[in-house]
Parts: C-alpha cells; sequence; structure tokens
C-alpha cells in the first residue's frame, strides 16, 4: 500500500492511502465528520490537499479506494476507461490538473473529448482543490446536449423539471400545478411526478394521465413518474406509455443494493424504455437522482468520503446516456449538509464532477426545515449555477413541495434566472410557449401573458 | 393623461393571475401572482411565516414534565429518558446518539426492568423527533385512542417511556431493556411548510437494538388536516393483531388500509385538462 506524506509548517502530516487523503482534503461537511473520516482540523484539511495537489492522475488508474473485486461500479470505472482520451493530461498531478482546466487550452471541445478519459475519483480530487469560483467557471465551459421531444443543455438556455407532486396523487390536484408550471413557462426538461402511491396500477394511472396531456395540449416535452425502475419495467410490460425510465443511484455498489438495483437492472429498465421508441429527436431516456451522504445513510461508503461517492455515482449515470441526471443536494438532511454553505458547496461540485464526466446535470436546489439553511441560500444556489451553465433546475408552486415536505426551486425562481442571466427554455419548448401565448423571451426581458391562453380556457371556464 | 386603470394598476404593481380557481384544486402555492416575474410580496412573506413556524418547531423544547402529569393522568405509569444526544444541535448532526439513551437513563430503565422480571407485551414510547409541536399537539389524544382500543386485547402495558431528542430506532433499545414483545413510538415528523405539527408512528414486533427500517411499520402524517387520531389508532391495532398473528412486522406485514389506488374513470372524470 502506498502512503503519503507531505511536510509543512515544520510538522509532517501522513495519510494512509489515497482514500484517506481525498477524505482528508475534503472541504467540511457534517456527513463527513458522522462518517469519522473528516480531517481533524482545518490545518489537517489543507495539509491534505496539499499532498493530493502532487499526486499524479495516473495513481488514481492503479489505486482503486473500493476494490475492483468487490464493487462493480470500481469495475465500470477501471473498465471502461479510455486511455487515449486520457492522454492530454496523463502527465498531470491533481494541482497541474485545476491549473489546466483554468487555463485557455481547455475549451468546449479539449473538455469533451477528455470526459471518457476522467475518472470519478480524478475529478473529484480537482474539485477538493477548486473555490467556488474555479467550480462555476470550469463547469461552464462544458456542454452536455441531450435529446428525447426536445434539446437539453445548450449554450444559453436552462430548462425546468415541472414537479406537480400532491400527497395523494389527486389527478386534479396534479393538472393544477401542472398548468401553473405551464403558464408560469415551466416543464421542458420533464414533466415529472413523485407518487405517493407504490402500486403499479396508480402509477399507469399517473403516466397515462401525464401522457393524455402532453398530447392533448401538444407539447415537446417528456413526462416521468418517479418510481423504482422495477416499476416502470411493470408499467412497460402492462403497456402504459413510459418516456423517461427513472432510477434514485448511487456511487457503490453496496449503496445501490440499498436501492434496490444493480447495473445489470438499470440496463434491462434502460432497454425497456428503448423498446417503447417514444423519442422523437433522440433516445437519451434515463432520469437519474443523486445526491452526495447517500451511500454513508446506507452504510454503504467504504470509507470514502460523500463527495466522492457522489462522483461515482455519474460514472453509473454517463453508461446510460441519460436525458436528465440531478442531485437532490440538500434533501438528505443536516447529519449530512448542516447548512447553507455547505448545501451550497456541494451543488457546485457536483454539478462540476457531473459535466466533467459527460453527464447532463441539473440541480434540485433544495433544503428541508432541520437543516441550518432557508431561500437566501437557495438564491445564491441557483444564481452561482445559473451562471455555472446547469442543464436543469426544479419548478415547484412557490417553492412548497407538499408532498415530499421540503423546498426546491419555484415556477417564479426559473424566470428569475431567464431574466438575470439571459437564460432560454429548450428551443422546441420556447416556441411552443411562444405559440401559445404564454411567454415570449426577448435576450433578459420576459413577456408573460396576463390572460388565460386561448387554448386553455374552455377547461377553466368548465371549472365551478 | 393616465387613465384611471392605468393609475390603479400603479397603486398595486403585483399581477394576480385569471386562474385562482385552481386554488380548489391543490394545497399547492399555486396561482400566486407575480411582481415583473418574481414572487409578490404577500406571497413570500407568507412563505417566510410558514418557514418560521416549521423552524420553531424543530427547535422547539418538549415541555416533558407536564406531558408526564397528563399521562399519569389517565391513570398511566410513566418514565421520563434522554437519548445520548445533549442537545439539538448534536441530535441534527448526529443521528446514532439520537437512536440510544444515555447512562442514566439507561440504568434507570434497566433498574425498572429486573424489578419487572415478567417483560410486557407492549411498550409505547413517546419521543419530540423533529417535531415537539407535534407532540404536544397529538400524543395524548393519539394515545387515548390506542389505549381504548387495546383494553381489548388484554396485552400487558409497558409504563410509557417519553425520550428528550429521541429518534425512531430508540424505541428498540427501549423495548429490548423492558422485555417488551411489541413496540411502538410517537414522534414529531420532520416538519413540512404546511404542517409544522406532523405525528409519525413506527412499529415494531420483536424489537431488538440494531434493526433497521425494513423491519418496522410507519403510520405518518397524524394531524388535524391529515390522519385522524381514530383511523391511526384503527389502523395501528390492525398492524398490532396481524404482527401477533404472523410473528413479523416491517415490509412483509404490509398495511392493507393502504390509500385507494386511482382508477382510469376517477382520472378522466376529475381531471379538468383532459374534459
Amino acid at each position: 500500500m502506498t502512503h503519503y506524506s507531505h511536510s509543512i509548517g515544520g510538522q509532517t502530516w501522513r495519510f494512509d492511502n489515497l482514500k484517506e487523503v481525498l477524505a482528508k482534503a475534503s472541504p467540511a461537511r457534517s456527513g463527513d465528520g458522522l462518517a469519522g473520516i473528516a480531517a481533524a482540523s482545518d490545518v489537517e484539511r489543507v495539509a491534505a490537499q496539499m499532498t493530493l495537489a502532487e499526486i499524479p492522475l495516473k495513481q488514481f488508474l492503479v489505486e482503486a479506494i473500493i476494490p475492483y473485486e468487490s464493487d462493480e461500479v470500481t469495475r465500470l470505472i477501471v473498465d471502461s476507461h479510455d486511455a487515449a482520451a486520457f492522454a492530454p493530461v496523463s502527465h498531470l498531478n491533481v494541482g497541474d490538473f485545476r491549473d489546466w482546466l483554468l487555463g485557455e487550452q481547455a475549451d468546449e471541445a479539449a473538455l469533451t473529448a477528455l470526459a471518457p478519459g476522467l475518472t470519478p475519483e480524478m475529478v473529484a480530487a480537482v474539485s477538493k482543490l477548486m473555490r467556488v469560483q474555479d467550480l462555476v467557471l470550469v463547469a461552464q465551459k462544458v456542454r452536455v446536449v441531450t435529446r428525447f421531444r426536445n434539446t437539453l443543455g445548450l449554450r444559453e438556455r436552462m430548462a425546468t423539471r415541472l414537479q406537480p407532486n400532491h400527497p395523494t396523487d389527486d389527478p386534479a390536484g396534479i393538472a393544477a400545478s401542472i398548468l401553473d408550471g405551464l403558464l408560469y413557462g415551466n416543464g421542458d426538461a420533464v414533466i415529472g411526478v413523485n407518487p405517493a402511491t407504490d402500486s403499479t396500477s396508480g402509477i399507469c394511472e399517473l403516466l397515462k394521465m401525464l401522457d393524455a396531456i402532453i398530447q392533448r395540449y401538444q407539447i415537446p416535452t417528456q413526462a416521468c413518474v418517479l418510481t423504482h425502475v422495477t416499476t416502470s419495467i411493470a408499467a412497460i410490460e402492462r403497456g402504459a406509455p413510459v418516456d423517461l425510465v427513472f432510477q434514485s443511484i448511487a456511487g457503490t455498489q453496496a449503496a445501490n443494493a440499498s436501492f434496490g438495483i444493480d447495473l445489470q437492472l438499470l440496463q434491462e429498465g434502460y432497454e425497456a424504455g428503448l423498446s417503447q421508441q417514444r423519442g422523437e429527436l433522440g433516445d437519451n431516456l434515463m432520469y437519474f437522482e443523486t445526491g452526495q451522504g447517500s451511500a454513508l445513510s446506507a452504510n454503504a461508503h467504504h470509507g470514502v468520503d460523500q463527495q466522492t461517492c457522489e462522483a461515482r455515482a455519474y460514472a453509473v449515470a454517463r453508461r446510460f446516456k441519460p436525458l436528465l441526471v440531478n442531485t437532490v443536494v440538500g434533501f438528505i438532511g443536516p447529519e449530512y449538509l448542516y447548512n447553507g454553505k455547505q448545501i451550497i458547496r456541494a451543488g457546485l461540485e457536483d454539478h462540476f464532477c457531473a459535466k466533467l464526466l459527460g453527464v447532463p446535470m441539473g440541480c434540485d436546489i433544495c433544503y428541508t426545515n432541520h437543516a441550518e439553511a432557508d431561500q437566501d441560500d437557495m438564491d445564491m444556489l441557483l444564481t452561482l449555477l445559473g451562471a455555472a451553465g446547469v442543464n436543469f433546475i426544479m419548478g415547484i408552486p412557490g417553492s412548497d413541495d407538499i408532498m415530499l415536505n421540503y423546498q426546491t426551486t419555484s415556477f417564479h425562481d426559473a424566470l428569475y434566472l431567464r431574466q438575470l442571466l439571459g437564460l432560454r427554455s429548450a428551443p422546441e419548448f420556447e416556441q411552443w410557449l411562444a405559440r401559445m401565448d404564454i411567454l415570449k423571451q426577448d435576450g433578459q426581458r420576459l413577456h408573460l401573458g396576463r390572460q388565460i391562453p386561448a387554448a386553455f380556457r374552455p377547461v377553466l371556464e368548465r371549472l365551478p | 393623461m393616465t387613465s384611471p386603470e392605468e393609475a390603479a394598476m400603479a397603486d398595486k404593481p403585483a399581477i394576480d393571475n385569471p386562474w385562482q380557481t385552481l386554488r380548489q384544486l391543490t394545497p399547492a402555492r399555486i396561482a400566486l401572482g407575480r411582481a415583473g416575474s418574481s414572487l409578490t410580496t404577500r406571497a413570500q412573506l407568507d412563505f417566510q411565516f410558514a418557514h418560521a413556524q416549521a423552524r420553531d418547531a424543530v427547535h422547539l423544547a418538549l415541555a416533558i414534565e407536564p406531558l408526564a402529569k397528563r399521562i399519569q393522568a389517565l391513570g398511566l405509569e410513566c418514565l421520563s429518558l434522554h437519548s445520548a444526544a445533549a442537545d439539538r444541535q448534536s441530535y441534527l448532526q448526529r443521528p446514532d446518539l439520537g437512536r440510544r439513551l444515555d447512562e442514566a437513563s439507561a440504568e434507570r430503565l434497566q433498574a425498572y426492568a429486573a424489578n419487572h422480571p415478567n417483560g410486557f407485551d407492549l411498550a409505547i414510547v413517546i419521543a419530540d423527533g423533529l417535531s415537539a409541536l407535534a407532540v404536544e399537539r397529538h400524543a395524548l389524544p393519539l394515545l387515548e385512542h390506542i389505549r381504548e382500543q387495546i383494553q381489548r386485547e388484554n396485552w400487558t402495558l409497558a409504563p410509557i417511556t417519553l425520550v428528550e431528542q429521541g429518534r425512531v430506532a430508540i424505541a428498540d433499545e427501549i423495548a429490548e431493556t423492558l422485555k417488551a414483545r411489541m413496540v411502538v413510538i410517537l414522534l414529531g415528523e420532520r416538519p413540512g411548510l404546511s404542517s409544522p405539527d406532523s405525528l409519525g408512528l413506527y412499529f415494531t414486533y420483536a424489537p431488538k437494538t440494531g434493526l433497521n427500517d425494513a423491519s418496522r411499520n410507519c403510520i405518518s402524517n397524524i394531524r388535524q388536516e391529515g390522519l385522524g387520531y381514530p383511523l391511526a389508532a384503527h389502523r395501528l391495532l390492525y398492524l398490532l393483531r396481524e404482527a401477533c398473528r404472523r410473528k413479523l412486522s416491517g415490509i412483509q406485514l404490509k398495511d392493507e388500509a393502504d390509500m385507494p389506488v386511482l382508477d382510469q374513470a376517477t382520472v378522466q372524470q376529475r381531471n379538468f385538462l383532459l374534459e
């Protein structure tokens, strides 16, 4: 086993292995403290970062932080590594890699070509040496474009997942939130419901309803009911209209097992989705959610820090050419990310790592009421992710998810970013919004209709 | 010259949404209107108030003495305990500490158990969890409904244990010490913006330290606007009886009183967007 050490200020710091250097170099967060793997002091943390900066990227290809023999995610990472793509940076250590990423030569084309040559551990490592502005600046160089019924991830654009959750899956309640969201110009990433039920027949009815709404109003978007991959497969077998196949994923085999999945099952879900041939512009159809702390909460982290575990989940994601991936950054609670500062940094790290690995990354910018966070913290992360070129964010009525009991970004929040940064919807959806007299965007000027659009007037008039 | 209409607009710069009628269909914060394209002052302050209520619920300390007195007034024995999480800060960051008793509490409970070596059929634990407000409002009335139902079963009931800074799994340690065959814990759920006082209930058959959620059954959202006390107690008793019959709890013991499955007819009938 290789040892690592660094001498500074008259003291020599020793670390047993790469896994320990990574954990101790990680900016402070409660989850690593809970796991007992965080640096014991600020000085030890920086010493670990200095140690990490000197480790050659090549070392990451020979020192697995979770053994190859016992973890299929490690096997996926190692077996799919593209040595030719890695060549441009193969001579660098982690510190030089940070400098390289910030330089002019690391443009969109270079970073896109590099992605298959990078491992999650390499990008997690370099992120630990970066400040917030580095995470934003480098991430915005990269675009990851995906297609199903529209085109997501283009430069100067940002999409929203319309999240019309209801505590009892009431169809009219869900439809009311969908219409509200559409009238605020949301829903191009997906109209995606977290169901209260886990019954397959209930899921099938929700799928039929979402499909009928999309067809009736000819909305260039896709639907998803965020249920377990096995339930989506069962729904497809029953003939229900499944656009996107959803699954929560994590960065270790054992954590995925706690979700009731493995790579083979994801492959089956992916193939079941492909068999539907429902995509019109492309066949990116997987939708994954991730989040720091999930491996630790399943006691499946192998002593690896939560941010590195999270980056490993993106290796799982990119295998299946997803349409959408998002970290649900503040959902897990204060024992993993204690406050606004930790949530903000984690959201930016996740977005940066995913983009560098070629994953179409969005973010559920969120918090729970037992975290030390509030709307101001969310505004900071929202603004920073907008600047960083995030593919999509959530859109929910008034930031309040009445089914999952947490706060995420609102329909209004998306319009704030459009106005502030001139970010437009997916092109096909933007045209639909204009055609429907809902929203026209002229640079940073938004023209929102004040009347109910003609297409929706008859159904609203029929309501008591 | 400005028209009267324009003057009125200048008076009220916020823009209403003409689809207010949708609000009857969901408790979600829809049709909020806008200021430019941002949240209006009114919607913003409504949200902040709800968040403040939820925050206060998380940090409110459980008034343990008055609760103990009210339980004793029902003719029930009562023991006050504390988890190994000394305060709310440590409770929020160290879930492991909230899952076990502090030393003094563990000793007190062991002393009690030594004097009652035959054990009990059922132990009921009440813990603050993430909302002492939920416990203050709902624990006692729910306890009365549960008690009424279990009297018919002739089960022996352990003293009611009240736990400060407690998480769900602490019930396993308490029940194991008391030699209880079944344990139910009532505790405050993570407060939502519109539900600062939601009580949750977890049940385990053959409880012992180290079990995980797969061994438990949960009934949640017990509050005024959610699940009522009689129905919650009814569903719990169903679980208790089934667990006694099948000698297990958790994922293998499904709550048959699940919510009704949507069917095609209701979807078509009730979804106005597809009419």
